[in-house]
């Protein structure tokens, strides 16, 4: 099958693939692009883990066709950090003991940016419900909750 | 036992060692890994629930350009091995096998058939649905009751249940049936003033771990493998991949990735075994990763269960005895949780008279696998029921009634040992002084408390501490880091070496680069490992004074070590200045490197008692429970890093208030499951959940250098009851069955 070319810009840099027309963007990301920190846990839109900013807007790579980045500016987890700077969100995830296996925190982070760019000072609920599309099965919340306040309050000052 | 406020880094909280790399995308997880030429494998899988396997024929699929192998059971040499696997699942080798790749019968919805490896998963799909198999469908037995039902389908025409009174004289359902106890029971309810006997029932739940199953195998021509994957034990894999395929244990190397969860659902396997004997057919690397859809559908779950409680007490609450008859689903295999169940069902009251009876049945379901503190938030979401029902009964405060019965240091605990110092009665007592405990509740609220407990485990560990030539430390140890055990090693380390925390790495090291290490489970990783580092740590520091003593003349026992340096005794009459490790390597180079190591079999792990309460408010039009506040306590012996161990009771009490709200496997008539994705299997999300309060308490485990008990199974038990318990107050409505989701609430509301 005759493959799509796509031209983006990916955490800042412009990024050329070639891709089918079913692949989604998590899998280009991962498998063509080998960008492994965005992760897979449903590939059906219930999880969070392949969580990537387009344009700013959080979406769900496992739920995007990657020709539709075309055009588009795509920002994932590994590119939060400023050079060798972690992000406020970042820091404050590994202060706060926020993972425990990590395999969910990638898209936590980006999701908890995507939020924190809207909204600098979010009450614990609108954190929770902003969140409620990220699952995490080992810390019970807590400690996100805790460490995306925290990096708000940092962010703001 | 040394005092908390001697320690430098134990009881701290610094960033974990792994930590960078798990918030920048850099960590490897199970799908992260490629090799060149590699080849992608797929499993197909059992339309039927229940199906004799009449004929796989594989050669259509062979002939796809692209399709390098095509493999069923008869690829696999026929396991006879009937012995356990040991570890906290239970099972036979040889019924591992089966369930990897089924033999003759398929016996359950995504039992594998075959597997397929080609160049592409494109070319892959094609080559499975060029696979032809006859199956004969049988009639699925979806349920406890079904399968002990006189007339029952059998899932195994031979199956003989072990442990009857009498000799089983015809097959059945039952793979086994165990009895325990002591005293005498019907005594003990003759005794009592009131007697309750009530059945409780839990659904299938699956432990839900984030990252799916995956791993990447190759097999070169000389027989030598080797298995990137995700598991919680690589030596496990090594071993069970092994007996699954006919090779040595030597020749199979098992690196373990970076783990996305487990709660004990990663320590069997399912893909390793086919990415292995694919890769071996093909010549070429193997990748397989399960969907989320086969995850649900083919690995764990955990066992559903129906457990019937009696419990007689006197007036003044003394509980005179207790008897549990309790069924555990199995599925496919034989090897529910039945044992730990029989043994934690009542472990947390010392009371004389107790009969515990527990069976194994076998269920058209995939074998169940651990799930923290495997049979026991089951049987304890029972016994913790009925505790509170009694003490409606008796009109007795339920801590108050705890407390009276509660297990102590030198009772005999139900299965047998006498209880060293626990910490059940130090959880209730934080319990019933905690502010949350104090609260006034609203009219449609209601609090309820449950008591969890869970054994932990020891077992052989092995641990190595190397010095660098400038004086930072590397430590090497065998169990994968599911939540922050680096950390703990580091910590441990640090504490022993005297040396900045910051100094040390904890390196997880594959199958040929750490000693033997059981599997990460049976919360024995900071317990049981952590001893080896503490004794790798000791081996090192005797050996660097050893040198120093030799370079200064001295007899060694006049070298002492203190904040990382070897000091001259006090009344040693030699000047001599300090010595860093830094120090001691250059000066000593020619003895060899600095290399300390322990390897051991961790006895004393120490009994983990918790404590839960939480306020629920039950919304009685729609039926849906709200989770209000939550309050977690358990004792962890010693945290050794209090961040993590908070994380484990927060994690576990989320996964229990799951299991007691939401949380079940919905099948249809045909045994095919209907909610098998994340949309229709509601896991806990955050804007379900209030904070969750914790409580360390603090007992020490003497047979650990820190006083460690281990921590991160015993979280899981006591929120079920807990949960239950808060509904049944804020409804006046006892539902003994799980989930309490809203249609099941409002059914049981409306039944009134
Ligand atoms: S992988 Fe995209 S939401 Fe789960
Ligand atoms: S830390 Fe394991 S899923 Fe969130």
């Amino acid at each position: 099958m005759a493959k799509t070319h796509v031209s983006t810009c990916i955490n800042g840099q412009d990024a050329e693939f070639l891709c089918s027309p079913e692949q989604t963007l998590l899998e280009v990301l991962r498998d063509t692009l080998h960008l492994t920190g965005t992760k897979e846990g449903c590939a059906t839109g219930d999880c969070g883990a392949c969580s990537v900013l387009l344009d700013g807007t959080l979406v769900c790579a496992c739920l995007m066709l990657a020709a539709e980045a075309e055009g588009h500016d795509v920002t994932t987890i590994e590119g939060i950090a400023s050079g060798n700077d972690l992000h406020p969100l970042q820091q404050k995830f590994l202060d706060h003991a926020a993972l425990q296996c990590g395999v969910c925190t990638p898209g936590f982070i980006v999701a908890s940016k995507a939020l924190l760019d809207e909204d600098p000072d979010p009450d614990e609920e609108s954190i929770r419900y902003w969140l409620a599309g990220n699952l995490c099965r080992c810390t019970g919340y807590d400690k996100i909750v805790r460490a995306v306040q925290d990096a708000a309050a940092e962010l703001r000052s | 036992m040394t005092d908390a406020a001697q320690f430098k880094y134990v009881g701290t909280r610094p960033v974990r060692p792994d930590g960078v790399d798990k918030v920048t995308g850099r960590a490897a997880f199970g799908a992260d890994f490629t090799l060149p030429g590699m080849l992608h494998g797929l499993i197909l899988r059992s339309p039927h629930a229940h199906a004799r396997i009449k004929s796989v024929d594989l050669s259509a699929a062979l002939e796809i350009d692209g399709v390098f192998a095509a493999i069923s059971s008869a690829d696999f040499p026929e396991v006879t091995d009937s012995g356990d696997m040991g570890g906290e699942g239970g099972g036979s080798i040889k019924d591992l096998s089966d369930n990897c790749m089924a033999r003759g019968k398929a016996l359950y919805h995504g039992h594998a058939v075959a597997a397929v490896a080609a160049t592409s998963l494109a070319k892959a799909r094609q080559a499975l649905a060029a696979i032809k198999v006859d199956y004969e469908a049988l009639a699925p037995v979806m349920d406890l009751d079904a399968a002990l039902a006189g007339d029952a389908p059998l899932l195994n025409e031979e199956m003989m249940t072990q442990g009857l009174a009498e000799p089983a004289t015809k097959p059945s359902n039952i793979a086994s049936r165990m009895v325990m106890g002591r005293g005498d029971v019907a005594k003990g309810f003759e005794e009592a003033d009131v007697v309750l006997e009530e059945t409780y029932r839990t659904p299938t739940v699956h432990q839900g771990y984030i990252e799916p199953h995956a791993c990447l195998a190759t097999v070169n021509e000389g027989g030598q493998s080797t298995i990137w994957c995700c598991t919680q034990g690589a030596f496990e894999v090594r071993s069970y991949s092994a007996a699954v395929c006919g090779m040595s244990i030597g020749s199979i190397r098992v690196i373990p990735s970076e783990i996305g969860g487990g709660f004990g659902g990663k320590t069997t396997v399912y893909l390793e075994p086919v990415a292995l004997m694919l890769s071996k057919t093909a010549g070429r690397p193997v990748k397989m990763t399960m969907s989320r859809e086969e995850v649900f559908r083919a690995t764990g779950p955990a066992s559903a269960a129906r457990s019937t409680i009696k419990i007689g007490a006197k007036r003044d609450g003394t509980i005179t005895a207790m008897s549990a008859r309790i069924h555990y689903e199995a599925g496919a295999y034989p090897g529910g949780p039945v044992p730990m169940g029989c043994m934690s069902v009542f472990s947390a009251y010392n009371v004389p008279n107790l009969a515990m009876e527990g069976f194994d049945v076998l269920v058209n379901k995939p074998k169940v696998a651990a799930y923290r503190a495997p049979g026991a938030p089951q049987a304890m979401f029972a016994s913790e029921c009925i505790i509170t029902e009694l003490a409606k009964a008796l009109a007795i405060d339920p801590i108050e009634l705890r407390l009276k019965n509660a297990a102590d240091e030198g009772d005999a605990a139900p299965y047998g040992p006498t209880w060293g110092p626990i910490g059940l009665k130090a959880c209730l007592e934080a319990a019933k002084a905690h502010p949350n405990y104090q609260t006034a509740l609203q009219e449609g609220q209601g609090r309820g408390l449950a008591v969890g407990f869970w054994f932990n485990i020891g077992f052989q560990s092995s641990a190595e501490v190397h010095v660098n030539e400038d004086g930072t430390v590397t430590v090497i140890e065998g169990n994968p880091d599911i939540g922050g055990s680096r950390a703990s090693m580091a910590i441990m380390a640090a504490e022993e070496l005297g040396i900045p925390y910051e100094n040390i790495r904890v390196q997880i090291a594959d199958t040929e680069n750490a000693g033997y290490t059981m599997v990460t489970g049976g919360s024995r990783t900071t317990f049981a490992t952590g001893m080896a580092v503490v004794e790798a740590a000791r081996d090192v520091i005797g050996q660097a004074k050893a040198r120093v003593a030799k370079l200064w003349q001295v007899d060694a026992d006049m070298v002492e070590w203190r904040d990382g340096q070897a000091l001259p005794k006090p009344g040693m009459n030699v000047e001599q200045e300090p010595m860093s490790f830094a120090e001691i390597a250059a000066k000593t180079a020619p003895s060899g490197p600095l290399l300390g190591k322990a390897s051991l079999n961790a006895r004393g792990a120490g009994p983990g008692f918790s404590v839960n309460f939480c306020d629920v408010e039950v919304d009685r039009r729609t039926g849906k429970v709200d989770v209000l506040k939550f309050t977690a306590i358990q004792d962890a012996g010693r945290a050794i890093h209090p961040g993590y161990v908070e994380g484990q009771l927060q994690g576990g009490a989320v996964q229990g208030i799951g299991w007691a709200l939401n949380e079940e496997y919905v099948y249809d008539a045909d045994g095919v499951q209907q909610n098998a994705g994340f949309l229709d299997y509601r896991v806990p999300v955050a804007s379900d959940l209030p904070m969750i309060d914790t409580v360390i308490i603090e007992v020490p485990n003497d047979a650990h250098p820190y006083g460690v008990r281990g921590v991160g199974e015993t979280p899981i038990v006591a929120p079920l009851a807990a949960t239950a318990n808060a509904v049944a107050e804020a409804t006046g409505v006892r539902i003994r069955t799980l989930p309490l989701s809203p249609p099941n609430v409002l059914a049981a509301l409306d039944a009134a």
